[in-house]
């Protein structure tokens, strides 16, 4: 099964409320996802850094992590820490050093994102549970996505909840289940993207990310992936400035949206929706199999 | 519950779902009139009634309302979910929004009625009900249809009446595309006269003119295995 929600402020006065409807989404879907939950948040981006969520193991100290990386880049890192997971803003320029400095200092911590805007934050659990262990309500932004897991295609870990990130700012969550997840695993294995997980849905982020690498903008990614993903899907991804909805040709997996002046939304189903301000006026649709959607501040 | 025809107002603010459906079916055999209010997408709702019931939602509901339904009258007004009236086997069913995807699949028997539009698969496996969407419908709808009526206002998406039997599609606007096997049929007069006795039923007999809508049926070329067909499988 699975849920999904999204949520795309255009009114800029609910951006401190973001987190709370974000959370309030997440645990109405708790029925269709209840091993595991995780989400994206983008949020004020500071010139010039870039933003590594790190996830820690078991008893590190996210301290020691910020001055040892600190140390190894020779200046003053600024560290927020969120539950089992702590938010490092590096000059943007030395992301590769930082990563390289964490990968050292704490081996088994695992880079959940890296971006100008975006944090991804999961964890086993219940969605309302997760959600409180990284203060979600509290948290604001322009936009979100979030996941709550039943898992079918791999164990429930921390590593097999969503969302995955396939690049900068950019992550993806997935109902569904794909079929020809091992072969395409093993062809970009071939071509250089690295795989944490038996997970599919860290395949399908993977093949988004081997697409990007290869020049392709996001929507012909995501068109690409309707060739080459066999399986049941709907995804939706987050981007630094939007999020885009695709299901596959069959569209098995529900989706609905709702969009008013002030925001678009997505869920898994409408109940998911009814948290949100001026729902019951709102205009509600299904988006078509097999065709991309996007919404974008920048458009 | 009542066993009279007084109306009863169940609130599922305050209610549990589980005791609103309990009450409901334990009107089995009796006749009485239910309102709900503040249904907010809540799933199976009013699903397996087997009474001579009205009951009346104020509000949005969720997968499988009024699934199995037997005799009841259902009105929604708001929009449902997945799986509206689904393997429904007699009474009516009236949405005055929308339904999601799979409305009335499997359908034996009574009339389903959607005011506004249906998503994908529409009458997937109908057996018998007939269903009446005043707006458009999704891909894949009607979907190795075997038996009753799906008639639409408006459009449909791709593939109408994938590999179906003998189930009767009427269209009023325009089919993306047609499925495997699924063919226009010439409209005749007792087509005309069957379809709007089936509208009056839908009381929206004179809300359109019969003789505005086109007749889609099985082309029958699918019923048995065909040597030449080997290569699709």
């Amino acid at each position: 099964m699975c849920g999904i929600v999204g949520l795309f402020l255009k009114d800029k006065s609910l951006e401190p409320e973001l987190g709370r409807y974000l959370a309030a989404m997440l645990e109405v879907m708790t029925d269709r996802g209840p091993d595991s939950a995780g989400f994206a948040v983008y949020g004020d981006g500071r010139i010039g850094l870039t933003k590594i969520t790190v996830r820690l193991p078991k008893g590190a100290d996210a301290t020691v992590l910020t001055d040892k990386v600190g140390d190894a880049l020779a200046t003053g890192i600024s560290a927020a820490v969120r539950g089992s997971h702590v938010v490092l803003q590096v000059p943007e320029d030395r992301v590769e050093e930082a990563l390289a400095a964490i990968a050292t200092v704490e081996p088994g911590a695992a880079v959940t994102s890296v971006g100008n805007a975006m944090e991804v934050y999961k964890e086993v659990g219940l969605p309302a549970d997760v959600a409180v262990a990284f203060g979600l309500p509290q948290m604001r932004g322009t936009h979100g996505i979030g996941h709550t897991r039943m898992a079918t295609e791999s164990a429930v870990t921390t590593d097999g909840a969503h969302p995955y990130s396939t690049g900068p700012d950019q992550c993806l969550v997935h109902n569904g289940s794909l079929s020809n997840h091992n072969l395409v695993r093993r062809r970009l294995i071939r071509e250089g993207i690295d795989f944490r997980t038996e997970n599919d849905t860290e395949v399908a982020a993977g093949f988004l990310s081997w697409r990007l690498r290869e020049g392709d903008q996001l929507g012909d990614a995501l068109e690409a992936s309707l060739k080459e993903l066999d399986g049941f899907f709907t995804f939706v991804v987050g981007t630094e400035t939007g999020f885009g909805v695709l299901r596959d040709p069959i569209a098995c997996k529900p989706a609905v949206m709702a969009e008013t002046d002030r925001y678009v939304a997505f869920g898994s189903e409408y109940k998911a929706l009814t948290v949100l301000p001026g729902i019951e006026t709102a205009r509600i649709f299904e988006p078509e199999p097999a065709t991309v959607y996007f919404w974008d501040r920048a458009a | 519950m009542t066993d009279t025809l007084s109306m009863e107002t169940v609130d599922l603010a305050a209610v549990s779902l589980r005791d609103l459906n309990a009450g409901l079916h334990a009107m089995k055999g009796r006749s009485g009139h239910v309102r709900v209010l503040n249904p907010r997408g809540a799933h199976s709702l009013a699903a397996g009634l087997d009474a001579d019931l009205t009951v009346e939602v104020d509000g949005d509901v969720g997968y499988y309302c009024a699934g199995m339904n037997k005799r009841a009258r259902v009105l929604v007004r708001g929009s449902a979910g997945p799986g509206l009236a689904e393997n429904m086997m007699s009474g009516l069913v009236h949405v005055t929004g929308d339904a999601s995807q799979a409305a009335g699949a499997t359908g034996c028997g009574g009339l389903l009625v959607v005011d506004g539009n249906t998503s994908a698969r529409c009458g997937i496996s109908m057996k018998g009900i007939d269903i009446v969407v005043k707006g458009s419908i999704g891909p894949m709808s009607a979907f190795m249809a075997q038996a009753g009526s799906l008639v639409v206002f408006g459009d449909t998406g791709d593939a109408l009446g994938d590999s179906i039997y003998e189930a009767k599609l009427f269209v009023r606007g325009t089919p993306k595309s047609l499925g495997a096997d699924c063919v226009e049929k010439p409209m005749e007069d007792h087509h005309r006269a069957a379809l709007f006795a089936l509208l009056e039923k839908a009381g929206a007999a004179h809300a359109v003119d019969v003789g505005s809508f086109r007749r889609y049926g099985s082309a029958r070329t699918l019923y048995h295995f065909h040597v030449d067909n080997a290569s699709a499988y």
